[in-house]
């Protein structure tokens, strides 16, 4: 237990303020937090879906949640079901298998809702394309808020995209 | 010439790997698996291909493991009935890649008892085979009727809990069909190919230049096993030899990922068990990993780093010094956090004894990779076959027998700090010279392996060129295929609850699998 406590104090708190670019992500947390906690609550109940990536993606999403990024902190949490959603993050092209659990998931969603398309399979199908098995981009299946390209987006960017899907539903 | 363990004429591969072929008759197929099962030869992967473009019919091919190194076997099927002797019943793994095979190409397996449908859901007709050369890749069907018949289990207070493809977490898409009696799993059935995007077919609309970032992005968390499995084929079947200093280069690259991963998924094994101080610790050690990797290679998981020929990035002397600075407090770091999971009793009352393995069924059903490693089945690519960089820096394997969550947690950290060391190795004496040599010129009809130890276990890329630089036929082959099944054997008599966590300990690729 002394060691365990020892390395809690030793390691300390690395979230950043303000991370790389510095000025960049702290902007983002600001705002980010002032728009959730206008529109949301200061609540905003994320669903992922991997409807047929490499998951190179879900690497990025989950480094969200990483004490560097620490997403929940800013009141953006990752909910087990599409029914406690207000947004959609969907990874990949859409495999023609994943088809119709994308579009499930979707109606699943309470209105209203914002998806944003993660990768740039989500954006446009990237090497996979459209072909007998896949519908390419996230955008031909359900409709899209924001897409954010990057193979994978850093988890800066996919904060960014979220900021910018809220922000856009503010206006 | 003759093979070393079967009775048959082969001709070696070209390449990095030791790696031979044969065409056999169909008809001899069974006597030949069963002569190498009692030779304790491991299954790799079967897959079949359309040689209608090539005045043939259909073919059949299986790669096995030896001592002397990979054996590839083609069988030739006719035209009209392309049917083969199916090898379920000697080599148990083989069961969903035949089913997978007959989805994509049409061939089938003979005798088999399980013959559902397996990567085709209800995108494309059971009388249309995407791989047949006739097939156009864009074609496009409307969605079918998709029926799967799950085994149903009955008797009194049995339930079923179906899961997914959608998943409650931020993981890949995947069904689960749960029976369970009170907390106990009964029985686990998997349901997979939601991922499946035409990867094969998409290959084969490519040049052997274009295909290395789509193999980087078959499966995500594997881009650096993937892209130099894929890097070795194309050398094979080209004639290509990539530089030293680049093949040590790729040892780094290949090591870093293991790393990568080990941290993150030991990370979350604690999450797991609710001793969330171990996720966030792992997973600060990852991200800087991931940094690091960023400023020295330009991409945090070295996406698109190996390609055919070598590498696109050297790692100057300074930043080789930078390298090895930042793992040494990476490594110290991790040290201490092993000894809080080894005495933490919570996190070990959680991990031993749960979701096991036992050697005897690991060896029979073809369990590879670090999950293999950790239930009795000792082998590792870079230890059995130590080719250049392993050559140099002799790995040591890691391994265990329980064969639980607690094994697979072992062998992750023993590997982790072993990658570390041979990553210390490499870099300290990087070769002088050049980082990447031309892509010699392709002739139709090269075939060439490639065969990686990823952190996974096993990637096997088999290639066969057509002409003009172009893609015959890639199958490529992640070591979950083996791996999938024992899961649905770890968990019974286990709890839903310990389903994450056993899940994990594995973790294994979908989207690999999906193809």
């Amino acid at each position: 237990m002394y060691q365990l406590l020892k390395q809690i104090v030793t390691a300390g708190i690395v979230t950043e303020a303000a991370p790389q670019a510095d000025e960049s992500l702290r902007n983002l947390e600001q705002r980010l937090s002032e728009v959730i906690l206008k529109h949301f609550g200061r609540a905003l109940a994320i669903r992922h879906v991997d409807a047929g990536s490499c998951n190179g993606c879900e690497l990025e999403i989950h480094a969200c949640n990483s004490p560097y990024y620490n997403l929940e902190r800013l009141g953006i949490k990752f909910v087990a079901s599409p029914r406690h959603a207000d947004v959609l993050l969907v990874t990949g092209p859409v495999s023609r298998n994943m088809e119709v659990a994308l579009l499930r998931t979707y109606e699943a969603t309470p209105d209203p809702k914002l998806v944003i398309a993660i990768g740039d399979c989500g954006c446009s199908g990237g090497i996979f394309g459209e072909s007998y098995a896949s519908c390419g981009r996230v955008s031909n299946v359900i409709p899209v808020d924001v897409a954010v390209p990057g193979c994978p987006p850093t988890p800066t960017a996919i904060m960014q995209g979220i900021l910018t899907a809220v922000a856009a539903r503010a206006r | 010439m003759q093979h070393a363990e079967l009775p048959i004429d082969v001709q070696p591969l070209p390449g990095a790997m030791p790696a031979f072929c044969a065409a056999v008759d169909a008809g001899v197929l069974r006597a030949l698996c069963e002569t190498a099962r009692a030779k304790k030869a491991r299954l790799v992967s079967l897959w079949g291909s359309d040689e209608t473009l090539r005045g043939g019919g259909y073919a059949l091919h299986l790669a096995l493991a030896f001592p002397s190194g990979l054996l590839w076997l083609s069988a030739p099927l006719p035209r009209g009935q392309p049917h083969y002797p199916g090898i379920a019943d000697i080599y148990p793994g083989a069961n969903r890649m035949q089913r997978a095979a007959y989805d994509l190409t049409g061939v089938y397996a003979q005798d088999n008892p399980d013959h559902r449908k397996w990567l085709r859901h209800g995108a494309w007709p059971d009388s249309v085979f995407p791989l047949r050369k006739d097939f156009n890749i864009a074609t496009h069907f409307p969605q079918g009727e998709d029926r799967y018949p799950f085994v149903k289990v009955e008797g009194e207070g049995v339930h079923e809990i179906p899961v997914g493809p959608v998943h409650a977490g931020t993981i890949e898409p995947g069904h689960f069909r749960f029976s369970i009696v009170g907390e106990k799993i009964l029985r686990l059935e998997e349901r997979l190919g939601y991922k499946h995007k035409g990867i094969e077919k998409r290959f084969e609309t490519m040049t052997l230049e274009e295909g290395a970032k789509l193999a980087g992005r078959i499966s995500g968390d594997s881009t650096v096993a993937y892209a130099w499995a894929y890097a070795m084929a194309v050398e094979g079947a080209t004639g290509t030899g990539p530089p030293s200093r680049a093949l040590a280069l790729r040892g780094i690259l290949l090591e870093l990922e293991r790393i990568a991963n080990h941290l993150g998924d030991i990370g979350y094994l604690a999450n797991d068990v609710a001793l969330s101080f171990g996720f966030f610790q792992f997973w600060r050690l990852k991200e800087d990993l991931l940094r690091l990797n960023a400023q020295l290679f330009g991409h945090r998981y070295l996406m698109d780093i190996i390609v055919p020929g070598g590498v696109t990035r050297d790692l100057a002397r300074n930043e080789s010094g930078l390298l090895l600075e930042r793992l040494e407090k990476i490594q110290s770091e991790a040290a201490t956090l092993k000894s809080i999971y080894d005495e933490h009793a919570g996190t070990q009352d959680r991990f031993i004894m749960t979701g096991q393995v036992l050697p005897e069924l690991a060896e029979q059903m073809g369990l590879v990779g670090l999950a293999g490693r950790a239930s009795g089945v000792w082998h590792d690519l870079r230890v059995d076959h130590p080719i250049p960089p392993y050559q140099q820096v002799e790995p040591r394997i890691a391994t265990h027998t329980r064969g639980d969550v607690a094994a697979r947690v072992s062998v992750r950290f023993e590997e982790l700090f072993e990658s570390m060391r041979l990553v210390q190795a490499l870099a300290n004496q990087l070769p002088p010279g050049e980082t990447r040599a031309p892509v010699a010129a392709g002739t139709a009809g090269g075939r060439g392996i490639g065969w990686v130890e990823g952190w996974r276990g096993e990637v096997l890329v088999a290639l066969e060129t057509a002409d003009a630089n172009r893609i015959h036929r890639l199958h490529p082959h992640d070591p979950s295929w083996l791996n999938w099944p024992l899961l649905e054997r770890a968990v019974l008599g286990n709890i839903v609850p310990d389903f994450p966590l056993i899940n994990k300990s594995f973790n294994l690729s979908y989207s690999g699998q999906d193809l």
